[in-house]
């Protein structure tokens, strides 16, 4: 049975003091393609969880076809006809695709289901241009190619109704362009979509209409030709997102990191890193551009000690650090904000003033021979808590109980009291809300403004456009090259980004 | 020579079966996430319970079913500890094995060193069991190693090729993936920890029964820890589980074979367990190739 | 009608000490039904228990000594344990104490005085410990080698080592063919408390190395690094922290200490080596417990110790006069064990009862 309408009424749901959803209600028909946008923490994850069955709603209906529907887990949901492609891919990475497909595929055999489904698969790929290997391994397979298997899992389990979550934060532009094809495709099949962004251009690309979603409540709805992006965007934040930052013009100094021609090993696959050459100077922003899994991991944790480089070398201000610990090489002066925070950057157990020195903990400003120096410490956490506006409770609060933002901050201020020479930021704002953002982002030139010398990694062209001086692009672990963002285009670096090269020179 | 050949062939299986009963059941419920530290204990429990019931019955199949039973009844408050309670798999576990073994001790205590009157028989397989050497070796066990030997096959096929398998792999490896995909995490992972401890009951069952046909304090001599390092062994492939068993099989028949050429008894007692040190020393040598085998989600608790 | 689980992220104190006396009760009740399966009255049981080991001063005094072993392993476990190196292999480390003191004791302890060889005792004591700790800690930082298995293989190496040494080169010739080595020298006997049988010698050390380990996890690098390790070792490793060095450490001190626990079983107590199942009387691993009711504390393991020792005193005297089986102990640890996992469950959260929605 297909679906001609959907209903969600009055849908409320809170985390404990959270109130993730606030009486939201939309309605969606059969063939429609409906974008729900709002920053992170808005609530749109929450609720399309609940419509797929992940969690329980407090308050509300869900109404299929007029009739109501309660859903307690996704085999409900996807029984209704259901589906859901998770903006952080729901695949086991050793097993096959075929295996991965047959997982959420409740028609397929007992023995052997994998065979069966390699044949449907098969006919989907006539049908929707959606074309994988069923025999390969997940962790073979780039983002865009794994995406395609859970929009497979999806229809194979009979999805009428399919919900996107933020679909193209790991693609790069050409690999989103055959995405939105695939979409029409499905839609002009009479299947609905919700796609969920925080991307206006996109939402007002492929989307009929837009519901925006503000701190748990509908904010606005429209069609989509009948709004424009400054709409939208007042509508998603409550006043224009164009942050006011400026950067200044500055002249580089000398150089503080040089890499020659790294080549760094990654976990299963030989090279993650090939041959990568680059400088970064004193007052100016390098960023890293590419979409994530092209070595940007290897490539940080090779220059941090984290990861012994194959061969090349890696130099600070001229002095050889190649395949130094990260010990050493924090002592040298290089810090690192890491990507994923909470799992790298922090323990989350431990207190914030405790947490305020995780590196740190060795110098002599807060230890002597073998016992700590808490009453520096304490200073020192004070003092990160009032220069960035860490807004904790009390300097002995477990540092979990921070938000995002505020843990971003702490490690930030962490890092760069140190007066470093070199700041390696990994995707410093991913996840952040829009204050924290501007914040940090405002953070990053004030340190260029100083004479630091900003490795930033970032999957945020927006972000890199705005803070660095010079982009570098990753394509499958090689440099596609180096250009200076006062002069480069969107196209060509999402051309780089897509493997491909510029025509005309570049300035590295 | 020869006689002494078979004869050593035929005690290894006997050796090996309990090994590969219990490596089975672990892969299961490793294979599933469930980290169960606890074998020692439910092959202790398994051991006395399955002695007392065909002492008290005077059937060994009686036996080795009270000790499956006993097995998994105890692997019930390891699957609630660790799956529901999200606990510490590894102290609840060990936990498991005090009171495992403490409580064995307990039952058994009043018969210690009592013969089982009754026995388990041989099985012959007609035809098969006239080849000539392989034949009365291979083909002329009892029935409880031509079943471990099935359970291997079985398992082997069910994990690779079903799509219960993959079910349970994937709970194992992610098992946030399986529950978007409506799989029960919680009910696969039971499932698997009671087979395992099912099986683990069996296994000491087998010891009491079949292998010493008695029961002695210590009976089970760190066999459970062994099957623990058995699965490393193996990959997590049931497939693997028989070279390791009856590897290990060797060698403790080898303890007594070689006690007559004069090596302190002691020294040869500490063959199993340096044998296990090696063993996992060398799979440590792989290291990439271990820990690409391991279940990603193995001792994880898992939280929606 | 329906259960809901609320998370609480900052527990208070007051809380986990009450979860933590409602785990012990609810680990004796289920003790209750052993006792009464084996026809004794679970209450006429606990009291007889609390009587022979806290009412009485023998039972004090006899406590007290089970307690130093008790103590003095189970501080250095709950280093371990912070740092997630589940070292099961205490019993063996005390073994490799044992041994070593008595091989100094025996062949020098005619010749010097007791302020010479005891010293001696107890370095060789903890150096023996601490190598056999240490084996586990190289191959699992070096081969990866899970540690449970491999201290508890070690165990039973450790164990094969001394009956070989007792029955054979080691065996005492006045002892008529029995496993034990020739009785120490009057000098490499451990000075006991008048009227007791409690060598305060190691006592002392023990609660000497409770506090300092309670200071080094909380004032010393070490200590932190320790705590990131066990809390976060991602985070441990983005800050530089030395995976290999900390684990060594902590097994020398962990196995070190056991091995001092091992000196004082054999020079206090037993004098003679013999078989290992009496030297170590399972305190190898009824100090897991008691590091894991102190909740990883140092300090808290003082007194866990002595509940534990407590226990252990008070359960042998019922054993003698309710003919109960040794092995009831080891139950009684498992079970509690179980309640005090279980109860951690509900430190962090709390259980509500809601009507249908």
């Amino acid at each position: 049975m297909r679906i001609q309408t959907l209903e969600m009424s009055g849908i409320s749901k809170a985390f404990g003091a959270v109130q993730a959803n606030r009486g939201i209600s939309l309605r969606l028909s059969g063939g429609e393609v409906l974008g729900l946008l709002g920053e992170n923490g808005a609530g749109k994850t929450t609720l399309m969880k609940i419509l797929y069955g992940l969690l329980p709603t407090d308050e509300g209906e869900i109404r299929i076809n007029g009739e109501p529907v309660r859903f307690h887990s996704p085999r409900d949901a996807i029984a209704r006809g259901i589906g859901m492609v998770h903006q952080h891919f729901m695949l086991v990475q050793n097993h096959t695709v075929a295996e991965n497909v047959a997982l959420g595929f409740p028609a397929a055999p007992f023995f052997f289901p994998a065979r069966e489904v390699a044949r449907r698969m098969q006919e989907f790929s006539r049908r929707y241009g959606l074309a994988v290997n069923p025999r390969a391994r997940i962790w073979q397979l780039s983002a865009g190619e794994q995406q395609r298997v859970e929009i497979i899992k999806a229809l194979l389990a009979g999805a009428d109704l399919l919900i996107l979550d933020e679909p193209t934060s790991v693609l790069t532009p050409r690999e989103a362009e055959e995405l939105f094809a695939v979409l029409r495709r499905m839609s002009t099949e009479g299947h609905s979509l919700i796609f969920i962004s925080h991307k206006l251009e996109e939402i007002l690309s492929i989307c009929d209409r837009v519901v925006v979603l503000r701190r748990g409540e509908v904010a606005g709805a429209a069609a989509a030709r009948a709004v424009d992006k400054r709409e939208l965007a007042r509508l998603m934040v409550g006043r224009d997102i164009i942050f006011n930052l400026e950067r200044k013009k500055l002249e580089p100094g000398p150089v503080v990191l040089e890499v020659e021609n790294l080549t760094v090993a990654g976990d299963r696959k030989a090279a993650a890193v090939r041959g990568v050459s680059f400088r970064v100077h004193r007052s100016e922003i390098l960023g890293i551009a590419g979409v994530s899994g092209n070595g940007q991991r290897e490539l940080v944790e090779a220059i941090t000690g984290l990861r012994r480089p194959a061969s090349g070398a890696v130099r600070l201000a001229g002095a050889d650090v190649t395949g130094a610990s990260a010990r050493v090489i924090a002592s040298k002066g290089i810090a690192h904000v890491p990507e994923e925070r909470i799992r790298f950057g922090i323990v989350p157990n431990l207190f914030v003033y405790e947490n305020s020195v995780l590196k740190q903990h060795r110098s002599r400003l807060f230890s002597r021979v073998l016992f700590l120096n808490y009453g520096s410490i304490r200073a020192h956490a004070a003092t990160l808590v009032k220069d960035f506006s860490i807004a904790a409770p009390s300097l002995n609060t477990p540092v979990r109980a921070l938000s995002g933002g505020n843990i971003q901050k702490l490690i930030l201020g962490r890092e760069i009291s140190g007066e470093p020479s070199l700041l390696v930021a990994a995707h410093p704002t991913y996840g952040l809300d829009v204050g924290a953002t501007e914040y940090i982002r405002r953070q990053l030139l004030e340190l260029r403004e100083r004479g630091t010398a900003v490795l930033l990694v970032s999957e945020d062209l927006e972000e890199i456009f705005e803070l660095a001086d010079r982009v570098a692009v990753l394509f499958d672990g090689r440099l596609m090259g180096i250009l200076n963002t006062a002069e480069a285009s969107m196209e060509e670096i999402g051309l780089m980004m897509a493997g491909i090269f510029p025509a005309e020179g570049d300035a590295s | 020579m020869e006689k002494v050949l078979l004869s050593v062939a035929v005690r290894t299986l006997v050796a090996g079966t309990p090994l590969l009963l219990g490596t089975l059941g672990e892969i299961l419920a490793e294979r599933s996430g469930v980290l169960n530290l606890g074998v020692e204990g439910m092959m202790a429990i398994g051991a006395v319970s399955g002695y007392l019931a065909a002492l008290g019955s005077g059937s060994p199949w009686l036996g080795l079913a009270v000790a499956l039973v006993a097995g998994m009844a105890i692997s019930v408050i390891h699957a609630f500890v660790s799956v529901t309670l999200k606990a510490n798999q590894v102290v609840s576990g060990l936990a498991l094995t005090m009171l495992g073994l403490g409580a064995a001790s307990l039952f058994g205590k009043p018969f210690i060193g009592r013969p089982l009157p009754v026995k388990l028989e041989a099985v012959r397989i007609p035809l098969l069991a006239d080849i000539p050497y392989l034949g009365p070796v291979l083909f002329s066990r009892d029935a409880v190693f031509y079943i471990s030997v099935l359970l291997g096959l079985v398992f082997a096929f069910l994990l690779a090729r079903t799509r219960w398998g993959i079910e349970v792999r994937s709970v194992g490896e992610n098992p946030a993936a399986a529950d978007a995909a409506g799989v029960s995490v919680s009910g696969r992972r039971y499932l698997c920890t009671l087979a395992g401890g099912a099986l683990a009951g069996v296994a000491g069952g087998y010891l009491s029964l079949v292998y010493s046909n008695s029961w002695m304090e210590g009976m089970t001599g760190g066999r459970g820890w062994i099957v623990i390092a058995l699965t490393i062994f193996a990959l997590w492939r049931p497939g693997r589980a028989f070279l390791g068993a009856y590897l290990f099989g060797v060698i403790f028949v080898l303890q007594y074979l070689l006690q007559p050429l004069g090596i302190p008894p002691n020294l040869l007692g500490m063959m199993p367990y340096l044998a296990t040190l090696a063993v996992l020393v060398a799979g440590g040598l792989r290291a990439d190739h271990r820990q690409l085998a391991a279940p990603a989600a193995l001792g994880e608790p898992f939280s929606k | 009608m329906r259960l809901r689980l609320e998370s609480l992220p900052a527990p208070s104190s007051g809380r986990k000490l009450a979860v933590l006396a409602l785990s012990l009760l609810a680990g004796f009740a289920a003790m209750s039904i052993v006792f009464a399966a084996n026809r004794v009255n679970p209450l006429f049981a606990f009291k007889e228990i609390l009587l022979r080991s806290f009412g009485s001063l023998y039972g004090l005094k006899e406590t007290v000594t089970k307690a130093i072993p008790l103590i003095l392993i189970g501080s250095g476990l709950t280093l371990a344990f912070r740092a997630r190196f589940w070292n099961i292999g205490a019993e063996s480390q005390l073994l490799l104490g044992a041994m070593a003191a008595t091989w100094v004791g025996l062949t020098w302890g005619g010749r010097l005085s007791a302020a010479a060889i005891l010293p001696a005792m107890f370095a060789a004591g903890f150096l023996a410990g601490a190598a056999w700790g240490l084996i586990p800690a190289l191959l699992k930082t070096r081969f990866a080698v899970n540690e449970v298995i491999s201290t508890l293989m070690l165990n039973y190496v450790a164990a094969e080592l001394l009956t070989l040494l007792i029955t054979g080169p080691w065996r005492g010739a006045s002892q008529r063919g029995f496993p034990y080595t020739e009785p120490l020298a009057a000098a490499a006997k451990l000075p006991l408390l008048p009227g007791t049988r409690i060598h305060y010698l190691t006592l002392g050390i023990a609660l000497a190395a409770a506090a300092l380990l309670y200071l080094a996890i909380y004032t010393t690098k070490f200590g932190y690094e320790l705590r990131v390790i066990g809390e976060n070792p991602e985070a441990a490793r983005y800050a530089g922290i030395d995976f290999l060095r900390t684990s060594v450490v902590l097994m020398v001190v962990s196995g070190g200490l056991a091995g001092l626990a091992g000196v004082g079983e054999v020079a206090g107590i037993h004098h003679r080596l013999t078989y290992p199942g009496v030297i170590s009387a399972g305190y190898g691993f009824t100090a897991i417990i008691v590091a894991w009711l102190a909740k990883l504390n140092p300090l808290g393991a003082v007194v866990s110790g002595l509940l534990f020792a407590g226990i252990l005193v008070g359960g042998d005297a019922i054993q003698i006069s309710l003919g109960l089986p040794a092995a009831t102990v080891q139950v009684f640890n498992g079970v509690l064990l179980f309640f005090l996992i279980m109860g951690d469950f509900f430190v962090t959260r709390r259980v509500k009862i809601v009507g249908a929605a």
